[in-house]
């Protein structure tokens, strides 16, 4: 399945990374990494496991602290920030979770509120209730509202995770793996889901995977890590059918092990 | 532990979430308070009397038991409880919100996870504790009456004639502010564990676990300093 057009203004980038290091202790997970992602573009990370694409997106959220280099998001340096911009900027970056990470004390409903009341205090409780009901509806959890979160399959956790990142409207999205540990019949809802936000929500997208196919359907450029940085860059049938060695290794090791 | 006290009292506050949380360490521990006072009372009592009799001043026992119970026994016995029970409850369920990462994700939805998580649960357990160490002394003392009452037929009310006279204002005093001061520990000590458990369920067993030896040993050690205090101001 091939997506929908989508306009992508090359002018303006909403996330600029310049020459990126990372490491932990003795392990240099991000060597000197760039990357532009373009407003109203979904840009898929391809990399094997711990190759460091979780770090790189924490990174971008100001989660984790570079070692050096420097990352913009909507034009503003993201170390750079006080607590409370970086707490304003966050507000217009919706973060997936590898495992959800949904709060497993509260229902879907509480899930949603979570933010919601905390980030926008005038909202009657019926408009409240509204905004809720209506993410929960485009992504077809409707019924689903006063579930438990352990109540829940794979995929709606999934797209859980995503209905409460989109309750506060962010322009940025980042996707954790997601299509990590479904079946492919799930796995393919959720590509299509991540296509219909990019369309229905106006997002830019990081999206990081592992998953071959979740790059072919929801990326409109795809970058390939190998050892901390990029080592290709462009559409998908550019990176996979040139013979690139790197490009190789990986879309081998895709049908070997799956982890 | 800084970090609470520059949050606590600045809004917004999340009055609904330590209001549960308040109920759940009541909710928690109240049954083996009640179970845990009454047989103390009881045992107290019981163990108190052979000593007196030998003097033959068992006349004093209502007040012996009073001290005991109000100044030492109850504010004790009732923290150890609750670090027990609520400590390695509050150690668990952030530290596996930890590992899930669940506080990361409130931190990026751009709230506040210290302040819903933390000070609720530090203010539940230091206002639930005093309240607990009340109920404690009271069902203490209930047994420890029960005891006297059958091998001494004395009346509830020359129990507590007898009884309550022993106890001072700086007793009373002293006692409350322990129950504070361990409370804020259980609630403390929890949440720090907690919140720094590192990745893997492993990690959620460890803070649960450390959280109650730790809390566990920070009141004793409180309880020797507040003992030595309090003492300096008896007459
Ligand atoms: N907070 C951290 N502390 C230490 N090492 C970390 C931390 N986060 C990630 N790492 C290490 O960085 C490497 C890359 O991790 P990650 O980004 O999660 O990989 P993946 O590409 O599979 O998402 C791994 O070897 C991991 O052990
Ligand atoms: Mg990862």
């Amino acid at each position: 399945m091939r997506k929908a057009t989508v306009n992508i203004d090359k002018q303006n980038a909403v996330i600029r990374i310049r020459g990126l290091y990372k490491s932990f202790d003795t392990l240099d997970v991000l060597t000197g990494m760039d990357l532009d992602l373009y407003k109203g573009e979904n840009v898929v990370v391809l990399g094997r496991s711990g190759t460091g694409k979780s770090v790189l997106i924490k990174l971008i959220a100001g989660i984790l602290k570079p070692d050096s280099g420097t990352i913009e998001v909507a034009g503003e340096e993201i170390d750079q920030l006080s607590s409370r911009e970086l707490q304003e900027l966050r507000l217009k970056i919706g973060f997936l979770y590898q495992g959800s990470a949904l709060y497993d004390s509260m229902t879907v409903r509480e899930n949603l509120e979570f933010p919601l009341v905390r980030n926008s205090p005038d909202l009657s409780p019926d408009e409240r209730e509204a905004a809720i009901r209506e993410v929960l509806e485009n992504m077809d959890l409707k019924d689903s509202i006063d579930k438990m979160p352990a109540e829940l399959s794979g995929g709606q956790k999934k797209r859980v995770g995503i209905a409460r990142t989109l309750i506060l409207h962010p322009d940025i999205m980042l996707y954790d793996e997601p299509t990590a540990g479904l079946d492919p019949v799930t796995s393919g809802d959720i590509n299509k889901l991540i296509n219909e936000v990019q369309q229905k929500y106006q997002t830019s997208a990081v999206i990081i995977t592992h998953d071959l196919t979740c790059a072919k359907t929801t990326g409109d450029r795809v970058a390939l890590i190998a050892d901390g940085k990029f080592c290709m860059e462009g559409s998908f049938e550019e990176v996979f059918q040139n013979g690139n060695e790197e490009a190789k290794k990986f879309y081998d090791y895709n049908f070997i092990e799956d982890s | 532990m800084l970090r609470f006290f520059t949050e606590v009292f600045r809004p917004p506050y999340e009055f609904r979430e330590t209001i549960k949380q308040c109920y759940k360490v009541g909710y928690k521990s109240l049954a083996l308070v009640s179970l845990t006072g009454f047989i103390t009372g009881i045992v107290f009592t019981n163990q108190s009397r052979p000593s007196l009799a030998e003097f033959g001043a068992t006349s004093w026992l209502p007040g012996l038991i009073a001290i005991a119970i109000v100044r030492a026994l109850a504010p004790l016995i009732t923290s150890l409880i609750v670090a027990g029970k609520v400590g390695s409850n509050i150690g668990a369920e952030l530290g596996s919100m930890k590992v899930t990462e669940q506080i990361e994700a409130m931190e990026v939805s751009a709230t506040n996870p210290f302040k819903f998580l933390v000070v609720s649960r530090v203010v539940a357990t230091t206002l639930m504790n005093p309240l607990l160490v009340c109920y404690m002394a009271f069902v203490g003392l209930l047994g420890a009456y029960l005891n006297v009452h059958q091998h001494e037929d004395t009346s509830f009310l020359a129990f507590f004639q007898h009884g309550f006279p022993s106890i001072s204002f700086l007793d009373l005093f002293a006692s409350l502010i322990k129950s504070v001061v361990y409370g804020f520990t259980v609630g403390i000590t929890g949440c720090y564990q907690g919140y720094n458990a590192t990745k893997g369920t492993e990690g959620v067993g460890k803070a649960a676990n450390v959280a109650v030896v730790v809390s566990m040993f920070l009141i004793f050690i409180e309880e020797l300093i507040i003992v030595l205090i309090v003492n300096q101001f008896r007459p």
